[in-house]
């Protein structure tokens, strides 16, 4: 498999939220309004893209028998893989303050909150259960928070447009946006079928 | 069903002042981790298609957010501000570990079905959000009753999916456990401990309950019905 197919197929087919339901709580939380939306979806593909292939180094030369220590230290895996990624959303929390002050402010709280997206770290799980090479681990990193991005993107659009239509009370907000995204999935499984190896090929 | 259970729990140790029973009984309903605070939706909801992994699950995090609540309480006063969200997330980690590691030793085919939904409970939000909201800033004792209503709490609503999900999606309950019943029948008066039921024989399978976007609609369904009758609950904005 190459990079263009995995990254079409964890975007599209395996997407992070609608199949998986994968960072759910900040999908919910930050999903009121598209602007806000934007720019987590925006921190997440950066963060995912950078963690990605990180995690994928230290799985391979430090944590596996043929690493660097030549014993296996898989029971190590998860609390380097969240050092990682509680580190990394560390720097780049200070590299958008240093370089980007007015998007650091839109952004606030919820840069620190993308530590605790499962979004990550499941994407940084399911890369060692489906053994992806390098290249293939970058791709998916990228596919799946643009993937990411897509959902609460649409998500948040929904939910500006369904302020405005008379929703039972006791569904309004938080119940809607439940059966809004199992909608969503529905609509996302039509792209199931779609061998993205033929689409590339038949290039 | 699941929430009668635990409400039998807390009566059976009337030691208990109101306030401990309060902080088991409140994340039953009133404050429910899943269906009010929102949280830990991430990485159980894929799991919730077959009742039996939703139960190991449910005790999975129950016994994460109970221990990771105690140690965190216990070691509150030494962790210095700056660094509290690496002291907690190492905590967490090291329980998740520990759970990971017993299950895959006592019940490989389900370690493996759950995969790496279990890794995820670190990153689970109810987890972390109770060692910040509730653990960081009180005794251990109670820290400990706090995380165990929050994980019985989110426990019930996964049960509750889960039953909906296997009934109405397989026609059996507890499928791959050693209780494992074929009920045909979508009707729970009628459970009966068979190989093959007649009852209910017209009833086709819904295979739109074992996709995942199921898993949304009965949530949300949950939430419509806890809403109309908890009026204090609905969203006002």
């Amino acid at each position: 498999m190459d990079f263009i197919n995995i990254f079409i197929k964890s975007a599209f087919i395996d997407n992070m939220v609608l199949a998986y339901f994968l960072g759910m709580c900040s999908y919910l939380a930050v999903s009121k309004s598209v602007k806000t939306a934007f720019g987590l979806g925006l921190a997440v593909i950066f963060v995912l893209g950078i963690t990605m292939p990180i995690n994928w180094i230290i799985n391979e030369y430090l944590l596996g028998e043929t690493g660097i220590f030549k014993m296996d230290l898989t029971f190590l895996r998860f609390i380097l893989f969240i050092a990682v990624i509680a580190s990394m959303v560390q720097l780049v929390e200070m590299v958008i303050e240093k370089f980007s002050p007015g998007l650091y402010a839109a952004l606030g709280i919820f840069l620190p909150l993308i530590t605790v997206n499962c979004a990550i770290l499941g994407g940084s799980l399911f890369m060692v259960s489906r053994e992806y090479n390098f290249s293939e681990s970058v791709a998916f990193g990228l596919g799946g928070g643009f993937g990411w991005f897509l959902a609460i993107i649409a998500i948040a659009a929904i939910r500006e447009k369904i302020r405005y239509s008379n929703v039972p009370p006791a569904l309004r907000g938080l119940g809607m946006a439940f059966i809004l995204t199992g909608l969503m999935g529905i609509a996302f499984m039509s792209l199931m079928g779609i061998d993205p190896a033929a689409l590339t090929g038949a290039k | 069903m699941a929430e009668t259970t635990a409400v039998k729990e807390t009566t059976k140790e009337p030691l208990f002042g109101k306030k401990e029973r309060k902080l088991l009984t409140d994340p039953l309903n009133d404050n429910n981790p899943i269906t009010v605070q929102v949280l830990g939706i991430c990485s159980a909801l894929a799991v919730t298609s077959l009742v039996y992994p939703s139960v190991v699950m449910a005790v999975a995090v129950t016994l994460v957010t109970a221990f990771s609540s105690l140690f965190t309480s216990l070691i509150r006063t030494m962790i210095p501000k700056q660094v509290r969200m690496i002291v907690q997330l190492v905590v967490i980690a090291a329980l998740v570990t520990v759970v990971e590691l017993t299950l895959r030793y006592m019940n490989y085919p389900i370690y493996k079905q759950l995969s790496v939904y279990i890794g995820l409970i670190i990153t689970n939000c109810i987890v972390m959000g109770r060692l910040e909201a509730f653990a960081m800033a009180n005794k251990p004792w109670r820290s400990f009753l706090d995380g165990l209503g929050n994980g019985l709490g989110y426990g019930a609503i996964l049960i509750m999916v889960g039953v909906v999900r296997e009934l109405f999606g397989k026609g059996s309950l507890f499928a791959g456990s050693p209780v494992e019943m074929k009920i045909i029948g979508p009707t729970a008066e009628y459970w009966i401990n068979t190989q093959e039921s007649v009852l209910f024989g017209w009833y086709t399978n819904n295979n739109l309950m074992v996709l995942p976007a199921a898993a949304m609609f009965v949530i949300g369904i949950i939430i419509w019905i806890q809403r109309s009758y908890n009026s204090k609950l609905v969203d006002v904005s």
